[in-house]
């Protein structure tokens, strides 16, 4: 069996504003092994980025605060240590690739630099080698003329080259676990095709395990080994990448995949879109978040969260439809009568 | 007749530098592009950014000049249209933009933002008005109690919902379709393709549909231009162009898109294009995809080849390429002959 790298338990992250308690995240939990990549897929407002903020202990607090949950990175719990600990964690052990290219790099400071930043910092480097260590990092990670573009400012790069560059400095103290928020979201699908295999050989090099965090499901299929759907800042279900696309649970879950136009479909369909808006997180029921758009809800499933429960090998899933019901739901439900080809 | 028709369209916009503005390039964002429109059809328009796309749609419209070129709608000149003649013409052309948070004016309420139009041609009396905003709303699956309320108050698919009613105040013929869906979140996005699509049906439309998305695109189009820096490499039958593509990238950009199956995803084998979209300021000499074309030849660096079809293909499957893949008895077959009918016309 793989090395366990983390253990999220009931982790739950609430913003404390104003307008009233914002539940971002509510009471989830994950594992990650070495060399896996769990795919966390939901809607914007679904929690998916603050449970990643919260685990590199990013959450700005006030207004934020993870009220509830244990965090292990191995045996390290990642709550209690203080903030000099948490700061050798960050980089080194956890390492992060934001979604947005463009704002989270430096524009006035030399891409080398801060590459060797965070290797002069964690790795107690010199600062010779350290830039060298950039220069062959940028290299790996497929820029062109890396010797030279360490010298360069970030918009001497375009959107794909800042996005590697990203991956280069998250790379750079080999950390176990890789968080990718949205890494190609900003960028063309060409380029995303190229940034995906750049995450893929990195992983495959330093067998690290990654979290992957998106809206597209086609990104999920491609990389994924396991997937958790969020909705509502819950997780509605979880299990490998094949079981949440052909033996779907949840009927959030089942919503997402009807509603996305296909390229591989050859005979043009209508949508099944999901109904209503996405929910408050201030006025969440305290029941399941997706009651409202849910066409199969019943009288408990505002007011009470269904308990985990176990439908196939690590696939696990919360609701209160009885399995056989769903079961039966689900066959009448079209993307599972005709799996495309 | 074709509803719409673009022949040669060009723009450059003009980059300016130092402390006199002088003139010291242009950015090539539209050039020499030609496509027809029929009446109550769905025309994609695809590509990567930088590839000119929404510059079409907004040059058809007049909302930014062209530099080259002429469009008729209606077999009305567009280019030569007189103010006043804009203005009764863009009656029956609308646009709906991309961002549902940008185009809309926070500080006015729903009813002014979607009876704006009415109000500015003469529409009706006041208490006519109303009752069209209201019938509006409904249309596109809002209720008429929101006409009071303020953009904010709204998430961004109902803000996408205000957009397109606005753009159906004046009952148009042809609506531009600018990115509608891509700020949104897939569960929304349905939604609203579905609402386009039935709006359509119910009122005649013909939309002009301009995507990064080609899953969208596909979904929701009759006919598919594929754009790159500018230029339209490909153009055909929806369906055609997903089974059968000819360019290496319609090609490429195909085969970069991830399906949401996962058995599917392990079997296909990928195209990865290396490099980046060239800055249209600075196009490549020759074919502008050449520099990463993995079936680039010498002859490919000398001049754009020009939009034609092969045999195989049929009249309205179009692509400019030198080596296309052709289809012949159901197989692709890539000759490294060059296609010499794609050769463009010496200069005179």
């Amino acid at each position: 069996m793989a090395e366990r790298l983390l253990t999220v338990k009931d982790l739950s992250t609430h913003f404390f504003t104003h307008a009233g308690v914002v539940k971002a995240v509510n009471g989830v939990s994950f594992t990650l092994d070495r060399g896996e990549t769990i795919g966390i897929v939901g809607e914007s407002g679904s929690g998916k980025t603050v449970a990643a903020m919260s685990l590199m202990r990013l959450i700005p607090d006030p207004p934020g605060k993870v009220v509830e949950g244990s965090l292990m990175l191995g045996e390290k719990n990642l709550r209690t240590i203080d903030d000099d600990e948490m700061r050798a964690v960050r980089g080194n052990d956890i390492a992060m690739i934001f979604q947005d290219p463009m704002t989270s790099l430096n524009p006035v400071m030399k891409v080398g630099k801060q590459i060797a930043e965070a290797v002069m910092l964690h790795q107690h480097k010199g600062k010779t080698e350290a830039w060298q260590m950039a220069a062959d990092l940028l290299a790996r990670v497929g820029i062109p003329d890396a010797d030279k573009r360490i010298n360069q400012y970030p918009f001497e790069f375009s959107g794909g080259m800042r996005q590697r560059v990203m991956i280069a400095m998250a790379i750079s103290c080999n950390p176990d676990v890789l968080i990718a928020d949205e890494p190609t979201t900003a960028l063309d699908v060409t380029i995303q095709a190229q940034i995906i295999d750049v995450v893929r050989e990195m992983q495959a090099q330093f067998d690290s395990g990654v979290i992957l965090i998106t809206h597209d499901l086609g990104v999920i299929a491609e990389i994924s080994d396991k997937v958790m759907v969020m909705y509502g800042g819950r997780t509605v279900e979880y299990g490998p990448v094949d079981e949440i696309f052909y033996n779907a649970h949840h009927p959030y879950t089942w919503g997402l995949l009807a509603s996305l136009p296909r390229l591989d479909e050859s005979v043009k369909k209508r949508l099944t879109p999901i109904l209503g808006q996405p929910p408050n997180l201030i006025t969440l029921p305290p029941g399941c978040p997706f009651t409202a758009r849910c066409p199969y809800r019943r009288q408990q499933c505002r007011d009470n969260w269904p308990d985990h429960e176990n439908v196939g090998p690590d696939h696990g899933v919360h609701c209160w439809i009885p399995v056989e019901e769903r079961l039966t739901i689900r066959g009448d439900l079209r993307q599972f009568k005709e799996p495309a080809a | 007749m074709s509803l719409l028709e673009v022949r040669d369209l060009k723009k450059h916009f003009p980059i300016r530098t130092g402390v006199f503005k002088r003139t010291t390039g242009y950015v090539y964002a539209v050039d020499g592009v030609s496509f027809t429109v029929e009446k109550g059809e769905t025309m994609g328009l695809v590509g990567e950014s930088g590839g000119g796309k929404s510059t079409v749609g907004r040059t058809v419209l007049r909302l930014t000049e062209a530099t080259g070129g002429d469009v008729s709608f209606e077999d009305i000149d567009v280019m030569k249209a007189s103010r006043s003649q804009m203005i009764t013409l863009r009656k029956d052309m609308q646009i709906v933009f991309q961002d549902p948070y940008a185009s809309l004016n926070p500080r006015m309420r729903i009813r002014d933002i979607v009876g704006e139009g009415l109000k500015i041609h003469g529409i009706g009396t006041e208490a006519e008005r109303k009752k069209r905003v209201a019938d509006l709303l409904e249309t596109v699956g809002l209720n008429s109690e929101h006409a009071e309320r303020y953009p904010h108050e709204f998430s961004g698919g109902q803000r996408q919902r205000i957009g397109i009613a606005r753009a159906l105040s004046l009952n148009p013929k042809l609506i531009v379709l600018d990115e509608p869906v891509s700020a949104l979140d897939v569960s929304i996005r349905a939604q609203v393709l579905n609402l386009l699509e039935d709006l359509q049906d119910e009122f005649g439309l013909t939309y002009l549909f301009v995507s990064h998305d080609l899953s969208v695109v596909k979904h929701i189009s009759d006919r598919v231009a594929v754009m790159y820096l500018g230029k339209i490499v490909e153009i055909s039958d929806s369906a055609v162009l997903y089974d059968m593509p000819q360019h290496p990238y319609t090609e490429a950009l195909l085969s970069a898109v991830p399906i949401p199956d996962p058995h599917t995803e392990r079997s296909r084998r990928r195209i990865v294009l290396e490099g980046d979209v060239p800055s249209p300021a600075n196009p490549p000499s020759g074919c502008v995809f050449h520099p990463r074309c993995p079936r680039a030849h010498e002859i490919c660096t000398t001049a754009m080849p020009k939009l034609v079809s092969t045999d195989d293909a049929g009249l309205r499957h179009q692509m400019a390429c030198y080596f296309p893949a052709r289809f012949v008895d159901g197989k692709r077959v890539v000759s490294d002959k060059p296609y010499t009918d794609a050769l463009p016309e010496p200069k005179a």
